[in-house]
This record gives C-alpha cells, structure tokens and sequence, in this order.
C-alpha cells in the first residue's frame, strides 16, 4: 500500500488540533450567519419595497459585495483598516466583519428573490376576499416567500462555511492553517503527510456541510 | 321599487392615453343575474376588477348600496367581502390546504369562529362534490375541482354580491360543466353574480340580463332571450355570428 502519510494525524495533538481548527471555522461562520441572516431578511424585505432611493442605495452595496472576491474583502478589513485608519483589527474580527457583510447581501437577495416571485394574483385574490395589506403579507406572501427560502439560505450557509478556508490568508488559524502547520512540522518524517493531512480537512468539511446540504434538499423536496 | 345592489355609475377607465371603459353606467338589482359579453380585449375583466376596486377608476362612481367601492376608500376591506370575485386561473394559495384555503378570510378577516367557519366549509365543499379534497393541497386538484373551491372560498365570505371572470375559460372541456353548475345552483339560489363568459348557451340559460360590451361601451342591454335570437345592433349580430359555424362541406342534394 502507498504511503498515503495517514499516520501523521495520529501523532500527537495532531487531529484535536484539526478539530479546533474546524471549530475555530464554524465559529466565524456561525455567527457571520446568525448576524447576517436577520439583517439579509431585514434588507432583502426594503428591496423588494417601494422606496426607490432605498433599494439603489440597497443594490449598490450588494453588487460591490458581489464583485469583490472574498479574499480581496478580506485584505481590505485586515491590512486596509489598519493602514488607513489605523484600526487593529484581529484576523477573526476582520473575518467576521467581511462575512456578515457578504452573508447579508447574498441573504438580501435572496429574500428580494423570494418575495417578487410571489405572483400578483396572490395579493388580488387575498384583496378580493377582504384580508388587509398586513395579512395578505403575514399569511399569503410570507409563507410563500420562506417555503422557498430556506433551501437557498441553508446552501448560503455551507457556502460560508466552506469560504471560511480563505481566512488563513489573514493569519487566522483554523483548519487549512492548522494542517500547513502539521505538513511543515513533519515534512522529514513522512514526506507524504500533505495527502493525509489535506484528506483529513476534505473529510471534516465534508462532515460540517454534509449535513446541512441533505436538509436543504429534503426540505426543497417536502415543500415543491 | 326595486332594491339596488350595486350601481355603476359613468364609470371611465384608461391606462396610460388608452380609454378601455367609456363611461359605463348600469344597475344590478338584488339577486339578479347579469352576464358580460363581448369580443376579446373590450374591457370586460376590467369592468370586475373596477367593481371591487383592484384598479382605480378615472371617472364616474362604484356603489354597493349606498357606500362608494374606491381604492385606498374607506371601508373598502368590508365592502371587498361583501364582493366575492372568481378568477379564471383560480389563483388558490398553493401553501394551503383547501379548507384552509377557505377558512382564512373568513378567520381573519372576519374573526368568525374556526368551528363554525370549519363547519360551513365544509358544507360548502359537500355541495360542489369536494368534500374528500378538505385536506389536499391546491396542486393536487384538477382545473376544474380548482375552481370550484376558488368558488366556495368565495362563498364562504358572505358576499351579496359575485363577480366571476371567466371562470371556465382555463378549463378542458371536460371539466368545464361541473363548474357551470355550481354556478346555475348558485343562481337558483337567488345569488346576485355579475359573470363574463363566453359559454353562450350558458350565458342564455343563467341571465337575467345581458350586457354587450365593446370598444368600452355597453352596447346593447336586454334580456338573454331577445339578445340571442334577436340583438338589435349590428354590432352585437356580428359578435353573435362569431360563435356560428356554416357547413363547408357541399352535401349531395337529397333525390
Ligand atoms: N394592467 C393593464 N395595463 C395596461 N393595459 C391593460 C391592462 N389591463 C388591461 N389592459 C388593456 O385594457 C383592455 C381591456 O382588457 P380586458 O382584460 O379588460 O379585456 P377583456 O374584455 O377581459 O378581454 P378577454 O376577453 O380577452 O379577457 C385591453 O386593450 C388591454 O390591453
Ligand atoms: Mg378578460
């Protein structure tokens, strides 16, 4: 059998490290998702509104966002900042600032998405039976709107997760940083540690997301 | 004297320079039946969605009784429910199911208890054939079943007054009469409905009145029997004559 350099993750602190690198991952993840989803709702629901001022401002932000790749967002927060204005600002604040700001322009537009698709004749037969502006929204266009959202919002979040493997760009050490880091410190050892070691980062991605990829699907398929 | 449900009075619409309804006026007593025709594009749905305000007018006046039916108007979510409408592509919400789908302007709307409304529904849904479709979701009906729940849940509002806007007109023609139907029961119940269709023998067997409505004006006005065997303006003969279909085929003179 080759040698595949399993062995080096079993050396030492060598998988407790990985995991607390996953861990370090999730958490900049999890709370980019747990900030940007109430925001994306809140500014996806002015973008499907009336203001015109609102909404270009609202579209302006989102296609800034959009054409940036993450990684040059990145630099901006954690080596512009401090250049500029001085700020010092950690790797995983920096991290997390950039992910909320692109976890809700991608979640405001899928909110928008979501609520213009709801056809007009939705509104007209709730007017033509006497319900209000509010309760057509709450219990006809709402609804609707989140039945659809929930699959594409599930999938923003493995998105995010699986970005966060840029943040080793700023320093920050989670799993992709982690396991550099064990490669390095082996490499006489077991020269064929990188396949192991990397093996074992596509696996522990593949377990955070895995999951939560199955619910969008089961979801997107309870509600079709 | 006669009792008014609902009069129409000069009423004008345009959208944008282009005048679709030209100062229509008429009155529909209480539980009278009135049918709209007219060629395609005269302004027929129109005319309904101006009846219960789903577009504003620029002219003339909408009366259920004495109250003004008028976008943003005061009033107009309890006048609304005095006026059912029926669409032609049903326009059920798909994320309910269809007692559900029935029960909800009633509950919320009109904050009716959820037993008695349940029980009425329900007793509607027996009457239109549907009561074992209570818990299937829209997209598991057909057309026509569609439509008539669309039809209940209309009912179930307690309006005094029906708009029906082609109802039939998505509809195979298969499905097409056990809707017509439940809309001959209706009108036997002494229903007030305004109905634009083109399902001529229908339209003669449920009217009251007819009204012909073209290029944005009523035409001609009369009773289906008169309008259909003998309409007075060249207009309406013409449109008449559309639904006509002469042999082309030369038969072999009988010996
Ligand atoms: N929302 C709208 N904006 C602009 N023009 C419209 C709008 N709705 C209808 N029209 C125009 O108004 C006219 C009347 O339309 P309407 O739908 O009332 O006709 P109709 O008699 O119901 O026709 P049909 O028998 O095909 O249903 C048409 O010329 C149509 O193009
Ligand atoms: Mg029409």
């Amino acid at each position: 059998m080759p040698d595949l350099g399993l062995e080096v993750l079993f050396k030492g602190q060598n998988m407790v490290r990985l995991l607390g690198g996953l861990g370090v991952a999730l958490k900049i993840s999890l709370i980019a998702v747990g900030v940007s989803i109430p925001l994306g709702i809140l500014l996806g629901i002015l973008m499907a509104g009336k203001n015109r001022v609102v909404k270009a401002i609202l579209r302006v932000y989102l296609e800034i966002i959009r054409i940036m790749p993450q990684l040059v967002l990145l630099f901006i927060f954690f080596f512009g900042t401090t250049r500029i204005f001085g700020w010092d600002l950690s790797g995983e604040l920096a991290a997390i600032i950039v992910f909320i700001l692109w976890g809700t322009a991608e979640m405001s537009d899928l909110v928008r998405g979501a609520l213009i698709s709801i056809p007009k004749h939705q509104y007209e037969s709730g007017e033509a039976l006497g319900l209000s502006g509010r309760q057509i929204y709450f219990f006809i266009v709402v609804p609707q709107a989140v039945r659809q959202l929930i699959p594409l919002s599930i999938n923003l979040v493995t998105r995010m997760i699986k970005t966060t493997s840029l943040i080793l760009m700023i320093g920050v050490v989670e799993v992709l940083k982690v396991a550099q880091q064990i490669i390095e410190a082996n490499r006489m050892v077991s020269p064929n540690a990188a396949f192991g070691v990397y093996l074992a980062v596509l696996v522990l991605y593949f377990i955070a997301c895995w999951p939560i990829s199955m619910l969008a699907g089961y979801l997107e398929k309870k509600w079709r | 004297m006669a009792e008014h449900l609902l009069t129409v009075r000069g009423l004008t619409k345009r959208f944008g320079s282009n005048t679709v309804l030209k100062d229509i006026s008429f009155q529909v007593e209480r539980g009278e039946v009135i049918v709209v025709i007219g060629p395609s594009g005269c302004g027929k749905s129109t005319l309904l969605r101006c009846i219960n305000a789903l577009e504003p007018i620029e002219g003339g006046e909408v009366l259920l009784e004495n109250d003004v039916v008028n976008p943003g108007g005061k009033n107009l979510i309890e006048l609304r429910q005095k006026i059912g409408m029926v669409f032609q592509s049903y326009d059920l919400f798909p994320h309910l199911t269809v007692l559900k789908n029935i029960t909800l302007a009633p509950m919320k709307a009109q904050k009716r208890k959820k037993a008695e409304v349940e029980a009425e529904a329900m007793a509607l849904l027996e009457r239109v054939g549907l009561k074992d479709k209570a818990q299937s979701y829209p997209r598991e009906l057909s057309g026509g079943q569609k439509q008539r729940v669309a039809i209940v849940r209309a009912l179930c509002v307690h309006p005094e007054l029906l708009l029906f806007d082609e109802v039939t007109a998505a509809l195979d023609p298969e499905m097409v009469r056990e809707v017509l139907d439940v809309m001959l029961n209706l009108a036997a119940t002494g229903k007030t409905m305004i109905i634009v269709t083109h399902e001529m023998r229908f339209a003669r067997a449920i009217a009251d009145r007819v009204l012909f409505l073209d290029g944005g004006d009523i035409v001609e006005e009369a009773p289906p029997e008169r309008f259909f065997t003998a309409p007075e303006t060249e207009r309406a003969k013409r449109f008449l004559e559309t639904f006509e279909f002469k042999s082309v085929k030369a038969r072999p003179a009988t010996p």
